[in-house]
């Protein structure tokens, strides 16, 4: 199946020192590059600014020596010297084999970890509140959506947050907050059918004509079609004439939820810890409908697809159906969340719809572990945790320099996630010794069509 | 119709953006060739190529030149902002790809490492040289040079349409009579057995991606030089570039050609007709469209057989 000569074959090539040097080389590079990212910036005027103070200034040592410790450590684990104290089961692995295999100790730890995220918001500081709510929260609902396309389908949508704002501004139109008036002003809660019908309504749209394709023409379609949204909503101030998004200003005093039920009465307000916990539920119920979803009829075909797609689609399963069933379920959950962030923040406007948005959502599916619930829900805890936590050290728009290097990172070393899903670590194992595949896209790159 | 008042002011403006296009095009084709991959990052080496043009011409830029002068350092803008296109997707594919390439790991790794490799680069530019725009040097007055059908052809649009078709016949030639050529296009037709004829596939990718970079980087400088350099740029000329690839037949090198162009005229003639703040929807709309109607392209063949 290979095209690509096997990894022994090049550095054979190379003698025994040539080789060591390059590892070191490698270390040292990286050591650099750690130092430049970590360093000051320069600016157009100045553009050697920054590296000159990266690589130029007493700073750089500690860089270079932890640079070289990692090319010698390189060099060591070449020669096996290292194979007999790395544990073949990474402690992560074994934790997850313990949780699997005891259902005490799973019901223990779940209920440990139900207590946390219960009781610990409590003590946090409003700030943290806010972030627990508008950073995690939202993004944890995000996050489990696209792993449906990313991790169960095997897709890439890298205009994920574009239904987001459709489920945004479905919420500011719906409670009247838009120039254009809506036939009827509801709830927040009422507008959630119709916030994730008109998501799941775009996703259909988009990937009906596109899903029939190979895959990475989705990834450049959902990509032109979430900067596409956010033109619209821009110039959508003088669609002909008249005003339908309010333009770049975007739509305010989109109000709160409330609940009005058999005499029960409760309005959401500015404090975050009630949404903290309407979130909460929200989540949870998502998980499950999501965990039945994996485990049904629907989620045996989309395995199928990832790991044969030929073979499925010999075996009866519509690839294109259950592909489009995919990508509309996250569209529709990234509208729905959409509908949470609009009542919650209370404003809405183009510029929190950033192609960026997309790609941080897929970095906390990368990150956690595709096809992982818990490791999705992790991955957007730690990555909006740190940011925040770090946000003293790290200037806000170096972030995603960082982000950029994890993604890269974790597809060279770790392409399952930190906390993975067994079956999808197996099937990259699979897939890279040559048997099936670990995507819904198709062909590997290098391989015959 | 809306268009047709300024027909061929709009035609002569559509084919000089076109083809900057063409260039960018060029480079997601000739990799979607050997590696059936789009490479998401290659907007990030066209970026790369006008900052390094930039900043390597404006030392030597000053006030504004002309005549001889002009020519000189509008040509070594290109070779700079190539050699740095170049030098950005070769270390692109040492990082990126060539690990994933190593393990066999699956499309959907490959996309995802470019994605995180095109952030990567677009914020590492902007911590290094700023997040402003920054302007190009003065390279030559932009006037009139002649008419034609009452058009204004200018100096401008000249030195675009110019540089690109230079550039575009080297690269005609290289992949239709040279020996590198040759092995490209067995590459791209069946890298196993091209691997077993004795082709360095290794060494064809590298130079694919040398060239693609070239070509992305030269365009990165030409098309900095006609609105300005700052670390986002590539983002909207990579995906306009990509529906031009696709629209003339991924995979085909004059398709691309084609396809910028094409693309090009279209989005003149339907800014005329909407809005110029829908420029970039209607090439995504030609996408669509094109992936609805015609997934193969115009020319629709695969680089191997028809280049």
């Amino acid at each position: 199946m290979t095209a690509v000569a096997p990894a022994g074959a090049r550095s054979g090539v190379l003698g025994p020192r040539r080789k060591e040097l390059s590892r070191l080389g490698t270390g040292v590079l990286l050591g650099l590059l750690a130092a430049v990212i970590t360093g000051p910036s320069g600016t157009g005027d100045h553009p050697s600014r920054g590296l000159r103070g990266a690589l130029l200034a007493g700073r750089v040592v500690p860089y270079l020596l932890v640079g070289l410790a990692l090319g010698a450590l390189l060099v060591v684990s070449d020669r096996g010297l290292l194979k007999a104290r790395i544990p073949k089961v990474s402690p992560i692995a074994r934790t997850q084999a313990l949780l699997n295999r005891s259902q005490k100790v799973r019901w223990s730890v779940l209920a440990a970890a139900a207590l946390f995220v219960i009781l610990y918001p409590l003590t946090l500081a409003p700030f943290w509140q806010g972030v627990l709510v508008r950073s995690i929260a939202i993004y944890t609902l995000l996050a489990l959506g696209l792993n449906v396309v990313v991790g169960l389908a095997g897709l890439l949508d890298l205009g994920y947050i574009a239904f987001f704002a459709i489920g945004a501004y479905t919420t500011a139109y719906l409670t009247d907050k838009l120039p254009v008036h809506p036939p009827f002003v509801l709830n927040p809660f009422l507008v959630l059918p119709f916030a994730v019908l008109a998501a799941a309504l775009a996703g259909v749209l988009l990937g009906g004509p596109t899903l029939r394709l190979r895959g990475d023409y989705l990834a450049i379609v959902t990509l032109g079609f979430g900067e596409i949204i956010r033109i619209l909503a821009v110039n959508g101030d003088n669609f002909a004439g008249t005003n339908v998004t309010n333009g770049p200003r975007g739509s305010v005093g989109i109000p709160h939820p409330s609940i009005h039920l058999f005499g029960f009465n409760y309005e959401w307000g500015l404090k975050q810890l009630p949404y903290y916990y309407l979130l909460l539920v929200v989540i949870v119920l998502v998980v499950l409908a999501f965990k039945n979803l994996e485990e049904s009829r629907i989620g045996r075909a989309w395995t199928a697809i990832r790991e044969d797609e030929v073979a499925a689609a010999a075996t009866g399963v519509p690839t294109v159906k259950f592909k489009l069933l995919a990508f509309s379920i996250g569209a529709s959950t990234s509208g729905f969340a959409g509908v949470f962030y609009a009542t919650d923040v209370g404003f809405i406007a183009p510029d929190n719809f950033l192609f960026i948005g997309s790609i941080l959502v897929l970095t906390m599916v990368i990150f956690g572990g595709m096809g992982s619930i818990a490791g999705v829900i992790i991955g957007a805890a730690v990555l909006q945790w740190l940011p925040n936590y770090l946000r003293d050290l790290v200037p806000a728009e170096d972030r995603f320099i960082y982000f950029g290097a994890l993604l890269v990172v974790m597809m060279i070393f770790r392409p399952q996630g930190v906390v993975p899903s067994r079956r999808r670590a197996r099937e990259f194992q699979l897939a890279e010794s040559g048997v099936g595949g670990a995507d819904g896209m198709g062909v590997t790159p290098g391989t015959k069509q | 119709m809306c268009f047709t008042s300024q027909f061929w002011d709009l035609t002569v403006a559509g084919l000089a953006i076109g083809s900057v296009y063409a260039l960018i095009a060029l480079g997601y084709t000739l990799v979607y060739g050997v590696l059936q991959l789009i490479n998401f990052a290659h907007s990030e080496v066209f970026m790369l190529g006008a900052f390094g043009a930039v900043f390597a011409l404006r030392p030597l830029a000053h006030g504004t030149p002309t005549g001889a002068a002009s020519v000189a350092l509008v040509a070594f803008g290109i070779v700079v902002g190539g050699l740095t296109g170049s030098l950005a997707a070769f270390v692109l594919e040492r990082t990126a790809y060539r690990p994933l390439r190593r393990r066999n790991a699956p499309k959907l790794a490959y996309l995802i490492s470019a994605i995180g490799a095109s952030l990567f680069m677009i914020n590492i530019a902007g911590k290094e040289f700023g997040r402003l725009a920054i302007n190009v040097p003065q390279l030559y007055t932009s006037g009139t040079v002649f008419k034609l059908f009452g058009a204004v052809v200018t100096t401008q649009q000249l030195v675009l349409a110019g540089a690109a078709v230079v550039m575009l016949v080297l690269l005609d030639r290289i992949v239709n009579a040279t020996k590198l050529g040759q092995g490209i296009r067995a590459v791209a037709q069946d890298a196993e057995t091209a691997s077993l004829m004795g082709v360095d596939i290794d060494r064809v990718i590298v130079t694919t991606f040398l060239i693609g970079g070239f070509l992305g980087g030269a365009a990165g400088f030409l098309f900095g030089s006609i609105t300005n350099v700052q670390h986002t740029m590539g983002f909207i000329p990579g995906v306009k570039a990509f529906t031009a690839a696709v629209l003339g037949g991924i995979g085909n090198v004059r398709g691309a050609v084609l396809g910028g162009l094409i693309l090009g005229l279209v989005e003149n003639y339907g800014v005329a007709c909407t809005e110029s703040a829908y420029r970039d929807v209607i090439a995504f709309s030609i996408l669509v469209l094109v992936l609805l109607v015609r997934p193969s392209g115009i020319l629709g063949e695969r680089l191997g057989r028809s280049a």
